[in-house]
């Protein structure tokens, strides 16, 4: 294995770090979105629960800025082609991403109850359908996706809008909002006190125990698929186009890594074991604890979802020998090396001074504090 | 075939997304230093009412960086989901400023901006300004990465096309970033977002000091925004002048459509103050020239002298003959990396690769190309020569009157008697549109002046964009056009609220009350009188 190839793997690591760094941090503040309503039934309360993530959630959109930014720079094809080819699908993200920044910032600065309860829809539409998106678009990497090449790396894709909401991308949605309503309530749980904590405790157990289920539900089906496997191609390390690789389907073609490597059942295992956690710490109220577990239950699933497709990032459906690899569709061995230092010395200077600024502003927030404080949401 | 609708209606929406970031980003990256200065006198003289002004002028701030953020978002996503066959060629090279603008400066942006609003009772007086400061740096390294992506653009520096992978790869890093195009526009960016910094907190300071209102807060606010004002726009223009300078360089069809220069002239050159260029006769109409100028600017001596348009397009023609051989060498190589004839004819003719792709638009089969296709192809590689060059006359006659502006109003009110003047406050809230203008002229002159290229040269306009229908653009148009007209609305709601309110201590007819802010000890939030206000 040569220096490229490891900086390949390097980089698909790296990836999968950002997506857990995303699910975890953005996936919270989605899911204080998405139950807004219910969590919060007066104004004021669900004002606290806005200002428990108020000063946070700026920094953890940027896991989702990072996220597109690190998956152009390392697998430019992957951006290219999925963010393309998910067309209408994007745009659903995008749009109800951008009634966030808008919604945290402008919902308190008027008092009308008309304009403060728009916000709160916006906030909970921004909160549930990214979510979805998200989990969908996972679930869509396993039924592989409708695209080609031409000569020149122009892609085409050749499916509508609603093939991406099949079924299974369906489950894997319903999997990703689920478990970020438990991270969300799990947070919600930790700043709030009284009837507000009583009402996210219950949610945060709902909610782990549906992702519980869908994410058992999922491994069946996926057994049941027709997996991809890769036959023949240049391989790790190499320059290549997709256009020079052989791929077939065949059933349970997904379970290969796990037949080859048991040690990866380890993964899903994490992924079960989170979500339990978290569900028995909500019971016992240590939310804290609770959401430490629920964030190994994200590298869990993130990291099945990986190891399952390993080495594919983006099949494709309609060609399966041009379905996108680690190895096909990365960038250049300069590149990868350069983003590796910028990565490994930026990552944990985020997280330190994340980790500050989390401890800077702890501490419950009380119904007294959001309306005596200028400045809160 | 790509549809030409799909080009046009690809253009429009990233001019009208990328046109409305950028009237939040200025704000942004000129108040958060505007902000940083204001904290900075109250942490060194404890002077109260500096705090209250980075409290108001904080909460201005915020309501413009939510936009920012939100139609960042956008920005971000649009190069995959709409130019999705550029983001694949050139990746490699694009994506790493794009990925480090995250890791570098949203991160520590956004993280910090949370603590500058929510901050201010539970850090110590000096950490409160470190954080507002990390906030005005991080704002500015993020234009600095996205510059050096956009300076690639211009002109693409450290990177080669690799026939193997059918893209560009990086091949040294350091010119990427070090390229003088990138560094002279971040330069020039920033510094055009401290005017317009200037400009907006100038011009509300005026509005207070004409209705009599927190006096003591507009008088200080507006002559640290004209101090602020002054430099920077001095800097503006200076390095308006590099930029040209650079742009003589790397991209002359730029330089000769900014200036409406069709024929080769002997020096030195006029400069034409007022013109009409018509790209079909390729003239100009009624131009009024001032001799010799031109030389000067460009070339920087009396003899330089800069290639007109009908020179660039002669030798246009020249390189899309030698284009095309690059290109059809690249279809065999698509099926056969390893062909060694394709390998040498493509190393021989590569230089003009980009050419060759530039008339495949008209012969996508290139061995039927016709020498009329071929002229059609050169002639494309001039840019819309009009929108060019009155963009470009409308940011320097807005930036050579806020230089005018700020001059008066630095000297006026250094001597304390900017409150006798209110036709000059007046002018100052009169100019609070006139920096946005300057930056979205600005834009279309660097943005349009690239055309017919996303990347100089290299990859053109018509291939960058993804395959959707017309259909699917029409509706992200639509859409676009639908959510952003509905932010501005509120957003310009806000504004002005925010604005007619005025900072919350002060709220009585004149001046502010020496009664200072109450700051429970503890890290707990406070109880000020005013404070439910929002809440109402
Ligand atoms: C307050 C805003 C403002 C003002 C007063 C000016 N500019 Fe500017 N200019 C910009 C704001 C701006 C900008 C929006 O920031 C641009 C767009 C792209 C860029 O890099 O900066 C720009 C671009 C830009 C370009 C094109 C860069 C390229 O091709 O990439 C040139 C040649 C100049 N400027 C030159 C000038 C000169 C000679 C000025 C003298 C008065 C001037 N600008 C004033
Ligand atoms: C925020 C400030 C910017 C503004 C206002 C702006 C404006 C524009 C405009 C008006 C166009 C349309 C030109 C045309 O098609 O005729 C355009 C095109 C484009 N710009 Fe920019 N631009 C900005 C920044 C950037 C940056 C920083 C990048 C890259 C990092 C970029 C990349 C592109 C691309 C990919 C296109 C599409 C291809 C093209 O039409 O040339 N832009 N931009
Ligand atoms: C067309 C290419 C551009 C892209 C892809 C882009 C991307 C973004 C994104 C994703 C954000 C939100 C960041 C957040 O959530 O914190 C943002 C905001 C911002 N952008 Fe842009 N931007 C572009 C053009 C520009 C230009 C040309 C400049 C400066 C010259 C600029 C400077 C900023 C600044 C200062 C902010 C303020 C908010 C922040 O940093 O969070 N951007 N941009």
């Amino acid at each position: 294995m040569n220096g490229y190839a490891i900086a390949q793997i390097i980089w698909w690591l790296l990836l999968g770090v950002l997506l857990v760094g995303l699910a975890v941090m953005v996936g919270m503040d989605m899911g204080v979105g998405a139950s807004l309503r219910y969590v919060g039934r007066t104004d004021t309360e669900r004002r606290v629960a806005l200002n428990i993530i108020g000063p946070h959630w700026d920094g953890n959109q940027v896991w989702f800025i990072l996220g597109g930014g690190a998956i152009f720079a390392a697998f430019p094809l992957i951006y290219a082609t999925a963010f393309s080819g998910f067309y209408v699908v994007m745009l659903l993200l995008l749009w109800t991403m951008i009634l966030r920044p808008i919604g945290f910032e402008y919902r308190s600065r008027i008092g009308n109850p008309a304009w403060r309860g728009a916000w709160d829809w916006a906030l909970v539409v921004s909160g549930a359908v990214p979510m979805v998106v998200f989990g969908a678009a996972f679930g869509n990497l396993f039924r592989g996706v409708p695209f080609h090449f031409e000569w020149n790396m122009t892609s085409f894709y050749t499916g509508g809008f609603l093939g991406l909401l099949n079924p299974f991308a369906v489950t894997t949605g319903v999997l990703s909002l689920a478990m970020s309503v438990m991270m969300g309530s799990l947070t919600v749980m930790n700043g709030a006190e009284g009837t507000m904590a009583a009402r996210a405790r219950g949610l945060a157990q709902v909610a782990g125990t549906v992702a519980i289920a869908v994410f058992a539900i999922d491994g069946f089906w996926v057994h049941s698929m027709a997996g991809y496997h890769w036959v023949s191609g240049p391989g790790p390390g190499i320059p290549q186009t997709p256009l020079q690789q052989a791929v077939i389907t065949s059933p349970g073609a997904w379970f290969g890594n796990f037949t080859a490597h048991p040690v990866l059942w380890c993964v899903p295992v994490l992924g079960f074991a989170g979500m339990i956690g978290a569900i028995l710490a909500a019971r016992a109220k240590f939310s804290h604890l609770g959401w430490w577990s629920g964030a190994l239950a994200w590298i869990g699933v993130i990291g099945t979802a990986g190891s399952a497709l390993f080495p594919f990032m983006l099949p494709s459906s309609s060609d399966p020998s041009m379905s996108l690899t680690v190895w096909n569709s990365s960038s250049s061995e300069l590149t990868l090396r350069w983003m590796i230092g910028f990565t490994v010395f930026f990552v944990p200077l985020i997280l330190w001074y994340t980790g500050w600024a989390f401890w800077v502003m702890r501490g419950k927030i009380t119904p007294d504090m959001v309306e005596s404080d200028e400045h809160a949401y | 075939m790509i549809n030409g609708t799909v080009i046009d209606l690809s253009r429009l929406q990233f001019a009208a997304t990328a046109l409305y970031h950028f009237l939040f980003v200025p704000l942004t990256l000129g108040m958060s230093f505007l902000l940083a200065a204001m904290e900075t006198v109250y942490v060194t003289t404890g002077r109260p009412i500096y705090r209250r002004m980075a409290m108001f002028w904080g909460r201005l701030f915020m309501i413009n960086f939510a936009l920012g953020v939100a139609t960042g978002l956008t920005m971000e996503f649009q190069f995959g989901t709409n130019w999705s066959f550029y983001s694949s060629f050139v990746g490699d090279i694009f994506g790493a400023p794009l990925a480090i603008e995250g890791l570098m400066a949203f991160f520590m942006e956004s993280t910090f901006i949370g603590l500058m609003v929510f901050g201010w009772h539970r850090l110590s007086k000096g950490q409160h300004l470190a954080v507002t400061w990390l906030v005005a740096l991080a704002s500015n390294l993020s234009a600095l990465w996205i510059l050096v992506a956009n300076g690639f653009m211009q002109d693409p520096q450290g990177a080669a096309f690799d026939p193997t992978t059918m893209r560009m790869h990086l091949t040294s890093f350091q010119d990427l970033i070090f390229s003088p195009d990138a560094q002279s526009k971040f330069v020039h960016t920033s510094i055009a977002g401290y005017v317009t910094g200037a400009i907006f907190v100038a011009g509300v300071s005026a509005y207070y000091l004409l209705r009599n209102r927190h006096v003591e807060l507009a008088k200080r606010s507006f002559r640290m925004a004209v101090l602020f004002g002054v430099l920077a726009t001095i800097g503006v223009v200076t390095l308006g002048d590099a930029l040209g300078f650079v742009d003589a360089q790397a991209q002359p069809t730029k330089l000769a459509a900014m200036e409406g220069l069709w024929k080769t002239e002997p020096a030195p050159l006029p400069l034409n103050l007022i013109a009409f260029p018509d790209q079909a006769q390729q003239r100009n109409h009624g131009a009024v020239q001032i001799p010799a100028v031109l030389s000067l600017l460009e070339t920087h001596s009396l003899d330089g002298t800069v290639p007109a348009i009908d020179a660039l397009e002669r030798q246009a023609v020249r390189q899309v003959e030698d284009g095309i051989p690059a290109v059809q060498a690249l279809q065999t190589l698509s099926r056969n990396p390893e062909d060694p004839a394709a390998l040498a004819q493509f190393n021989a003719h590569r230089e003009d690769l980009g050419y060759g792709f530039l008339v495949q638009r008209y012969a996508p089969d290139l061995t039927r190309v016709t020498p009329a296709e071929i002229r059609q192809a050169a002639r494309d590689s001039i840019p819309p020569v009009a929108a060019v060059f009155w963009s470009f006359r409308v940011m320097v006659g807005t930036g050579l009157a806020m230089l005018a502006f700020f001059v008066l109003a630095t000297l006026y009110s250094l001597r304390n008697r900017i409150q006798e003047k209110p036709w000059l406050l007046k002018l100052a809230m009169g100019m609070i549109p006139v920096p946005f203008l300057a930056n979205e002229a600005g834009w279309l002159v660097a943005e349009l002046g690239r055309q017919p290229w996303t990347v100089y040269g290299v990859l053109p306009t018509w291939m960058s964009v993804s395959t959707h229908s017309v259909g699917y653009m029409a509706f992200s148009l639509i859409g676009f056009v639908a959510l952003y007209s509905t932010f501005i609305a509120i957003e310009m709601y806000l504004m002005v609220r925010t604005i007619r309110i005025g900072p919350p201590e002060a709220r009585g007819p004149r001046g502010p009350q020496p009664r200072p802010r109450p700051m429970p000890a503890g890290g707990a939030f406070a109880t000020a009188p005013h404070a439910a206000r929002t809440g109402d």
